[in-house]
């Protein structure tokens, strides 16, 4: 049953520093407002990056919106962080599944049913994969060894933000040499400007690294510059990349470095597609 | 300059703030500073107008209006810098564990001071 999602939008506007955006995203979710509920996620997520049951639901919401490629990363994040977490193997394994691989999503599968000997769907369900009951009397087999991303399928594409929000005007990803890799940046008044901000975006990456090095402020993570218009986090995705994320002015900081963050680990995926 | 002075102060207080300063933006050159030890005064002052330069123009050719606000971060610590209206920038370094949401309020209002 779908919690009421305007007590809870609510208690969400008195606090948004609380918890209760898990259980509003999750209503909203359930009640197909997957848009919503993604942005309600990612604003948690900006704030509790660390948080097992954020980047759960926000699988889930993913899987809604079929961002099957971005789902899987975030099972498998909820994974190193809680190795036993039921959800993400049902997830995950439900992933594998639709990618036709049935030795990974029988293992996940499996497991997440043997952490939840209750759970009586998900009992059927790896009965089914595994075509018959008789699964229960062999022993639980080790994880199968071959890298499980590569395994997923992903949105076949030339766009290396394929599937995120902002693909093509928030995004832009370069070479060393500002060639525009992929992604786009358009202007709040419509106008598309991804040409010219590829032209500067990988000096201003190297200037960033730079001016880290020289003040022995360690590696360099990101630069964020707040503008009047958008506001845009810089960064490196790989040695010889360079991305910048884009988003209103007015959104917190945490949210368009997690933005950015997320749009970098995609574009490496896709990179290493491609390469 | 006295002014300069009691700005920077009033950031070298926060916690976590190894030096600030007030930097042209034209010409990379110190206007004023505060320092602690073993910090050069020179090079900050011209890697951060380089780096603000750098990114007066991708907010000019990306479309994101005036820059208000910078913020490199690293591993060990941040860069942060305020441009102001005239052709200054307010400078900070900070170690990690830093209150930066407190000091890039602060940076703002000086900032806007120093017009």
């Amino acid at each position: 049953m779908t919690e009421d999602i305007r007590a809870l939008s609510a208690q969400y506007a008195a606090d948004p520093s609380s918890l209760i955006f898990l259980r509003l995203a999750e209503a909203l979710r359930q009640r197909g407002q997957a848009d919503a509920a993604h942005k309600v996620a990612i604003q948690g997520l900006s704030r509790y990056p660390h948080l097992p049951d954020a980047h759960d639901l926000f699988a889930r919401i993913l899987t809604d919106q079929q961002d099957y490629a971005n789902a899987f990363d975030e099972w498998d994040t909820v994974l190193r962080l809680v190795p036993q977490h039921i959800g993400a193997h049902k997830g995950i394994g439900f992933l594998y599944y639709r990618a036709g691989d049935h030795e990974h999503a029988l293992y996940h599968l499996r497991l997440a049913a043997e952490l939840d000997p209750t759970d009586s769907g998900l009992r059927l369900a790896v009965e089914r994969v595994a075509g018959g009951g008789e699964i229960w009397d062999a022993p639980l087999p080790q994880a199968p060894s071959e890298p499980a991303t590569r395994r997923v399928p992903t949105t076949e594409s030339n766009d290396p933000f394929a599937g995120l929000d902002g693909a093509r005007h928030r995004l832009l990803l370069v070479d060393v040499d500002g060639l525009r890799l992929g992604g786009g940046l358009v202007t709040t008044s419509g106008r598309d400007v991804s040409d010219d901000a590829a032209a500067v975006l990988a000096g201003t990456a190297f200037e960033a690294a730079r001016a880290a090095r020289m003040l022995e402020l360690g590696e360099w993570t990101h630069l964020t510059i707040e503008g009047t218009e958008l506001s845009a986090c810089v960064l490196k995705p790989t040695p010889d990349t360079s991305l910048l994320a884009a988003m209103d002015a007015d959104l917190p900081a945490g949210q368009l470095a997690f933005f950015a963050e997320r749009a970098a680990k995609t574009a490496r995926a896709w990179l290493e597609r491609v390469r | 300059m006295t002014d300069y002075a009691a700005m920077l102060d009033a950031l070298t207080r926060l916690r976590g703030i190894r030096g600030a300063m007030v930097v042209a933006l034209n010409d990379g050159l110190p206007v004023a500073e505060s320092l602690m030890g073993g910090l050069k005064g020179t090079a900050l002052a011209a890697l951060a107008a380089t780096l603000a330069s750098r990114s007066v123009e991708l907010a000019a050719r990306g479309g994101l209006g005036a820059p208000r606000f910078l913020h490199l971060q690293s591993s060990d610590g941040s860069l942060l810098v305020a441009p102001t209206a005239a052709d200054l920038v307010l400078v900070a370094i900070a170690g990690r564990d830093v209150p930066l949401g407190l000091l890039r309020l602060e940076m703002l209002r000086l900032a806007e001071r120093m017009g």
